[in-house]
């Protein structure tokens, strides 16, 4: 009892961007939003990037509940392991959905987590990583993501062989909305890797008759009756295998094989004339095509059985022909992947619009058959090859741009230090003057509130006096200390009007003292909108002062450095696209190798059984002539 | 003949098959160690380019005067949007037509920064021009000008765009 493949199991773990939080709850941080817009339109190096950046400033605040990516933090980190391995970074991917298994979340959102994890080291082919991330889930389960885990689980069970546990979680996944399809033809395979041949039989059977109009589900409604069909055939039964054979859609993904395996089923109980429908309609199709090609020889050789010679021998003429033309067509191709063309073809930006541009490839000059690469490109390592080359493309393409930008970001901040550099010293001198005169009179402004709001507590009418009546005091302290120790008569007398004028003095002080400290009070508050005024343009030209410095400086090392690491990468690049785009011409050529042989063998074939037939129409012809 | 050109061709198929994967699992080791090399330079290219747009964004869009402005739509809305206009205090700031992708990233959610620049601190006016069709296939087009003020931090002005209704303009213009 081996494992199942990951290919032979109806998978259906797209990872999906259901994280998008605009939709179920109101959008808090515009920044993950923007990452969501490029992820929804398959730009994932963009909406890494940006995520990538939102995330680890939202790690480096104090307070992180400020930030308004708080609110969707955990969406945000299932979001950078999707976006990863969205862009293939299966070494990072993962790792921030770990930073939430691993951090206090509740217990919906840890289990949401390890679901997720589980599924990318299923991905990631990592089995027994994936059953111990689904080993963690505990508790309440979110209810959108049941059916998954337990599809999930099913699976993960599968590739580690233990179909027995795979069947029962099938079991209770035959009634799900969204797996139904997929669990009916898993629990098929699973019955089939367990050696329960009678169940799976029944399993596929019922896998092969849901009833769907999606076409996902009608793809794996063909494929359960294709291996059922198939079964049958390998263990001889022929009869029971064409009934299945026959349900698969002529124009679904499975047909060209259920057709050509349906005429062998039809020959191996001779009945001729019905092998002769689907290989008939079979050798009609895409030239390139295995099965195609392998009825365009199996087609005369039933007309051979059905004793028309005549026919069987055009057609093994026509197979003849087109043979000999595709074998030259292989030839071209290698030569054109030889010369590079192919490598030169897969980087043409415009032609990768089309979901199907790999194959309209063959419709620029030069370039090979892309249609006989296509098995190549589905299989997996491969398909990362591709990926991978069209990926250091991408990248290369983005750092020679970056490149272009380094060079006028030096020319900016040169133009700018060549403008600032001779005004500011001129303009800080001046500042500098300007600062201590602005300085003293934000002390004297303070001194004076410091003297109002004593005054609220501890009047002092003196305080208040005008200039005149100040001076008028000094000038009566004078006088009394040139009177002082003076005993004449004109002395006391002068000391009288001098205490009269003091009194007359102190009496307007003190009855006035009310109405000046408010007058006072209101000229301060005047004064303290001017000071703000004053203040505020004074901040503005600090601010304006030191974007000016820092328009300027402290660029060239981070652009000198940004510089050296995009060339380096660059040339790591290179490297790679070279050693990347020679190993998928080696593959592609070998394929290509692989069908010509092939074709040239069908072709030795269609040679003899075509003079083979022509004997057999002129006997068959010289008889009805003798008779 | 008949039974040997079947086994004929069913063997060549299975050699065909079988050929196929030998030279896949040849290169098969190497293709995956190139790939773990793939994934380390997307890892510094990545890096690259977070330290680029930070240096950028310095450069071009100093915090005291940088604005940001977003789209996006509201939900569940089934208009097809055109294209978007936004002007400052009377300039034409920027000006976007929507691709079918970029459409369809705005209605599952997604967000689109359609405008950085830079504005002095100060009360200013911004004015949002919508085109696009209704489901009727009918043409429509609509504006509204909304002011806010811009202080020494970064500004980002985010407008929601919905069909035209009952009521309330289509357009809104949210402060974050």
């Amino acid at each position: 009892m081996g494992r199942a493949p990951l290919s032979v199991i109806g998978l259906l773990l797209s990872a999906s961007l259901a994280t998008s939080p605009s939709r179920g709850e109101a959008l808090k941080d515009l920044y993950f939003g923007e990452a969501l817009y490029y992820a929804h339109q398959g730009q994932f190096f963009e909406a890494l990037e940006r995520l990538d950046t939102e995330v680890k400033q939202h790690d480096e605040i104090d307070e992180p509940e400020l930030d308004s990516l708080y609110y969707h933090i955990d969406d945000a980190e299932f979001s950078l392991g999707d976006f990863e391995l969205r862009y293939r970074m299966h070494h990072r991917a993962g790792r921030a959905i770990k930073a939430v298994l691993e951090g206090a979340v509740d217990e919906v959102v840890r289990n949401d987590a390890a679901y997720r994890l589980a599924r990318i080291h299923f991905q990631k082919n990592q089995i027994a990583d994936a059953l111990r991330a689904l080993d963690r889930i505990d508790g309440k389960i979110p209810a959108s993501i049941r059916d998954d885990i337990e599809f999930l689980r099913a699976n993960i069970y599968l590739a580690e062989g233990r179909a027995t546990d795979s069947i029962d979680v099938l079991k209770s996944l035959q009634d799900s909305d969204g797996f139904g399809a997929f669990a009916a033809y898993n629990l098929g395979i699973a019955y089939l890797q367990d050696n329960q041949r009678q169940a799976a039989l029944e399993q596929l059977e019922r896998a092969g008759q849901v009833t769907t109009d999606d076409p996902a589900e009608m793809a794996i409604r063909d494929k359960s009756n294709l291996v059922l069909g198939t079964i049958f055939l390998e263990d001889g039964e022929y009869d029971k295998a064409i009934p299945f054979l026959n349900r698969v859609r002529l124009d679904g993904p499975f047909s060209n094989q259920a057709l050509l395996s349906s005429g062998w089923a039809n020959m191996s109980v001779d009945n001729f004339d019905r092998a002769v429908v689907p290989w008939k309609i079979l050798a009609d199709r895409e030239v390139t095509d295995r099965a195609a090609q392998e009825a365009m020889l199996a087609l005369p050789y039933a007309y051979g059985k059905l004793n028309v010679h005549g026919r069987a021998a055009v057609f093994y003429g026509r197979a003849l022909d087109s043979f000999g033309a595709e074998v030259d067509k292989l030839n071209a191709s290698i030569e054109s992947i030889r010369e590079g063309k192919f490598l030169e073809a897969l980087i043409r930006e415009e032609i990768r619009k089309d979901k199907d541009w790999v194959i309209r490839l063959r419709a620029l000059p030069e370039t090979p058959e892309t249609y006989y690469l296509m098995e190549l490109l589905a299989s997996h390592d491969f398909q990362t090859g591709l990926q991978n080359y069209l990926d250091l493309a991408d990248l290369r393409r983005k750092l020679l741009t970056w490149s272009g930008s380094f060079d006028s970001f030096d020319e900016m901040v040169d133009i700018r230090n060549s403008h600032y550099e001779p005004l500011l010293p001129d303009v800080d001198t001046e500042f500098r003057e300007l600062d201590s005169r602005m300085r003293l009179r934000i002390e004297q402004h303070k001194m004076l509130v410091q003297r109002r709001d004593d005054m609220l507590t501890k009047p002092q009418p003196k305080f208040l006096a005008t200039r005149e009546e100040q001076a008028i005091m000094r000038r009566i302290e004078q006088i009394e200390t040139q009177l002082h120790g003076s005993t004449s008569s004109s002395a006391e007398s002068s000391r009288r009007r001098l205490a009269r004028l003091k009194g007359l003095l102190t009496w307007t002080l003190e009855t006035e003292f009310h109405d000046r400290l408010t007058k006072f009070d209101e000229n301060l508050r005047g004064l303290d909108a001017a000071m703000a005024i004053l203040q505020d343009e004074y901040d503005q030209y600090v601010r304006a002062r030191q974007a000016a410095t820092h328009s300027f400086v402290g660029y060239e090392k981070p652009i000198r450095r940004l510089r050296a690491h995009a060339q380096m990468a660059v040339e790591k690049i290179d490297r790679l696209m070279a050693r990347q785009g020679h190993l998928l011409e080696v593959v592609a050529i070998e394929e290509l190798i692989a069908r010509r042989g092939r074709l040239e063998s069908y072709g030795d074939k269609a040679r003899f059984a075509l003079a083979d037939s022509y004997d057999r129409a002129t006997q068959a012809q010289a008889k009805v002539g003798e008779q | 003949m008949s039974t040997p050109i079947r086994t004929f061709v069913l063997a060549l198929l299975v050699a065909g098959l079988a050929a196929a994967a030998s030279a896949q699992d040849i290169s098969g080791d190497e293709l995956r160690s190139l790939d773990g090399q793939v994934q380390e330079i997307k890892s510094d290219v990545l890096n690259i380019a977070s330290e680029l747009s930070n240096l950028e964004e310095r450069l071009l869009y100093p915090s005291n005067t940088q604005i940001a402005v977003f789209v996006s739509m509201a939900e569940d809305e089934t208009f097809r949007l055109d294209a978007v206009q936004i002007e400052i205090n009377g300039e034409m700031a920027t000006h976007h037509i929507y691709s079918f992708q970029e459409l369809e990233a705005l209605q599952k959610g997604g967000v689109q920064r359609v405008y950085t620049g830079n504005i002095v601190t100060g009360d200013h006016e911004l004015r949002v021009t919508m085109m696009g069709k209704l489901k009727s296939g009918k043409d429509f087009s609509m504006s509204d000008s909304f002011g806010f003020s811009k202080s020494v931090k970064p500004k980002a002005l985010g407008i929601t765009l919905a069909g035209p209704g009952l009521g309330a303009s289509g357009i809104q213009v949210g402060d974050w």
